[in-house]
């Protein structure tokens, strides 16, 4: 996965509280393979209509390339799927701006290079005016921690951990691999300390 | 003297490999499980050449996309498809799986326990949110996303920062007809379904310690639905005698020390949380969900309530909920009519949930249809064994074999557009039970009385002179 440190696209506002994965991916769509792509499921049944037509009335049905979603409380919450971010990030999606997202989901994202940027609830307000129904050139720095939008500038609060892992695009497995003598030094500990924490067989 | 420490202190330092500069811990894991949805994790360490870390602690369940009608021949390509891959992978990675014709088969978050795979003290992970079910032994029990399994499966550890510790105190003694699950939907309904948000929720106090196990499991189940990742019990006699047997907890010689480490593990006297909530038991009621958010919960008694023009944001989502559902401000929440009911899920789906519910039904006939599936083949067995299945088919309701089913409607069991469900299940999400769904939670009891009924409604007069 590639990192990233700025970020410049547009920004469109969807201003709903509890965006939950089961609106952000129903789970009907959950058995396809990733390879082949998960954008066109994104929010489904909030954009298609019966007939899986797009409603025209859906704010992101309107406008195209878009890379930036400045959403309401609790953005994410409910399930552990990832498919819920790879339908964003197969979408086109960079960046999710909103007070507060699902632990699990924020996780997720950075796994995939998605940045959950948390923004006080006032100010996310104020973005969601600015934005209207009309998108605005936005720009997101990774480095300070820094988003503008239009002329309003905003600073957002993510794990510091997180950030280092966007911006260098870290993977977890190649990361811990380094660590492999220390794991298996504890897993031996354990066994000695604490056998019973391993399955008895019954068969 | 060392300073006193929370059971989430002594959970983590006994599994932490090594914590990094920022603060983020590795942690080992003791028990890890997969299932169908586990198909983008396994894909990735396909991509790698990876083998899985630990076979010996990685458990298989067919439970998501698990048919509950004849499971010889499944109809749906998608859906034999998805049982068919997460048999490849087990076999290819030599995993234990509990296939569908698999007396252990179930949800994994009621077959952990059953087996005793889910013990006191242990970290255990899967990808599925309401892992923290598995706290109610006292584990640290968490839900992963598929990145993150593939780094379980491929190193049998899991970066984590540790969350701060909150606890839920739960005083004086639940009132008759209420239950594990109307707690939950009262906290979730106080704090908010980001209200717990970056905490492990402990819960303690008289009324949790005097639950039964699946009680406990139905409310640290819940956890998820109120932000939190962890819940647990802290492990104790209940605990212990729940164990007691079961095919893959330690017995002999290893079950003296286990009972030791286990009763250390409560929370010393003086630890300190970073926040306390005190709950008083009396004041619950059977509690309803009437939105699309858990934390649209109220009890049975109340009415719908109206958007707050003096809050727009929350309004907002009053009205969209209010909308979606099909409901009026100021209507009772009493005596809404049902289409359906469903009673199941890794939250209410055990063999206590279903003697509740027979409870209400024995004898009488549901004047709506639904559906009726175990938590496992176990519970399904257990079940007829005592003839509740009967009740549930002379009431009217279907019988089914046991997997997620009608929760989150992947096997096919889904609830038809626009009509409403009266659910034992976790989440009333929009589309959750299948597209325009109407949900509402509620205890496995409610929802039998819903049936009886054909209207959302008070249980409690339904069990005068049935129950203690
Ligand atoms: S029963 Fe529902 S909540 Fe539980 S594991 Fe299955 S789908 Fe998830």
């Amino acid at each position: 996965m590639a990192g990233w440190s700025t970020q410049k696209g547009h920004a469109l506002a969807l201003a709903i509280d509890n965006i939950d994965t089961d609106q952000l991916i129903p789970a009907r769509f959950m058995s396809v393979p990733r390879s082949e792509g998960y954008g066109r499921y994104l929010l489904h049944d909030m954009r298609r209509d019966d007939d899986e037509q797009l409603k025209a009335d859906f704010p992101l049905n309107r406008h195209e390339g878009i890379s930036i979603l400045v959403a309401g409380h609790n953005f994410g919450s409910g399930s552990s799927r990832e498919a819920a971010v790879y339908a964003l990030v197969d979408a086109g999606i960079r960046a999710v701006i909103a007070p507060s997202f699902g632990d699990i989901f924020a996780n997720n994202a950075i796994n995939n290079g998605l940045l959950p940027a948390r923004v006080d609830a006032e100010k996310v307000t104020q973005l969601q005016h600015a934005l209207k129904d009309a998108p605005v050139l936005a720009s997101i720095d990774l480095t300070e921690n820094r988003l503008t939008i239009g002329d309003i500038t905003a600073t957002f609060e993510l794990d510091e951990g997180w950030r280092v892992k966007l911006i260098n695009g870290w993977d977890d497995i190649d990361l811990t691999q380094q660590h492999t003598q220390a794991i298996n030094a504890h897993r031996d500990n354990r066994n000695r300390a604490a056998p019973w924490a391993w399955p008895n067989k019954p068969d | 003297m060392s300073a006193p420490r929370t059971m989430l202190d002594k959970l983590w330092a006994s599994h932490e490999v090594l914590r990094r500069e920022d603060g983020v811990s590795l942690l080992w894991v003791d028990r890890h499980f997969v299932h169908e949805g586990s198909h983008h994790a396994f894909a990735k360490l396909a991509e790698r050449g990876l083998p899985v870390a630990e076979p010996g602690l990685t458990f298989a369940v067919a439970d998501h996309y698990a048919p509950t009608r004849d499971r010889t021949r499944i109809a749906d390509p998608k859906i034999a498809r998805m049982i068919e891959t997460l048999r490849n992978n087990a076999s290819h990675h030599n995993l234990r799986i509990f296939d569908l014709s698999d007396p252990s088969q179930g949800i994994v978050h009621v077959i952990g326990p059953e087996l005793g795979l889910t013990l006191p003290g242990l970290l255990i992970n899967c990808g599925d949110s309401h892992t923290s079910t598995h706290g109610a032994f006292g584990a640290l029990a968490f839900g992963i996303g598929a990145t993150e399994v593939a780094h379980v499966l491929a190193t049998q550890t899991v970066w984590q920062r540790k969350p701060k510790a909150m606890r839920i105190n739960v005083e004086g003694r639940l009132g008759f007809g209420v239950t594990a699950k109307d707690i939950a939907l009262n906290w979730i309904g106080q704090l908010g379904s980001g209200g717990a948000q970056g905490h492990a929720i402990e819960y303690g106090g008289q009324t949790i310690r005097d639950l039964s196990m699946e009680g406990r499991m139905t409310l640290c189940n819940l956890s998820i639905e109120g932000g939190a990742r962890f819940g647990m019990v802290a492990p104790d006699e209940v605990t212990l005698a729940y164990l007691k047997g079961r095919e893959y907890a330690p017995s002999g010689a290893d079950l003296k020390s286990a009972q030791k480490a286990w009763r250390g593990l409560i929370t010393d006297e003086g630890a300190v949380f970073d926040r306390e909530v005190t709950l008083s038991a009396t004041d619950i009621a059977p509690t309803v969900t009437w939105g699309t958010s858990p934390e649209q919960a109220l009890p049975i008694t109340a009415s719908i309530p109206s958007p707050d023009p003096t809050d727009p944001a929350k309004s907002n989502s009053v009205r969209e909920a209010l909308d979606y559902m099909a409901l009026r401000p100021g209507q009772p929440l009493d005596g809404i009519p049902v289409d359906q009911v469903f009673i199941g899920s890794c939250t209410n789906g055990r063999i206590e949930d279903l003697r509740e519910a027979a409870l209400v039904l024995s004898g009488r006939r549901a004047r709506v249809p639904g559906l009726v599936a175990p938590g496992s083949a176990r519970v399904k067995a257990q079940a007829e064994a005592e003839g509740l299945d009967r009740i549930f088919q002379d009431a009217g309701l279907e019988w089914a074999a046991s997997g997620c089913s009608m929760c989150v409607g992947m096997n096919g069991d889904v609830v038809a557009e626009g009509k409403r469900c009266a659910s034992s299940t976790n989440r009333n999400f929009r589309g959750r039970q299948g597209r325009g769904a109407r949900t509402h939670l509620m205890s496995p009891a409610m929802v039998a009385a819903a049936a009886v009924t054909g209207t959302i409604t008070d249980v409690r007069p339904l069990l005068q002179g049935r129950a203690a």
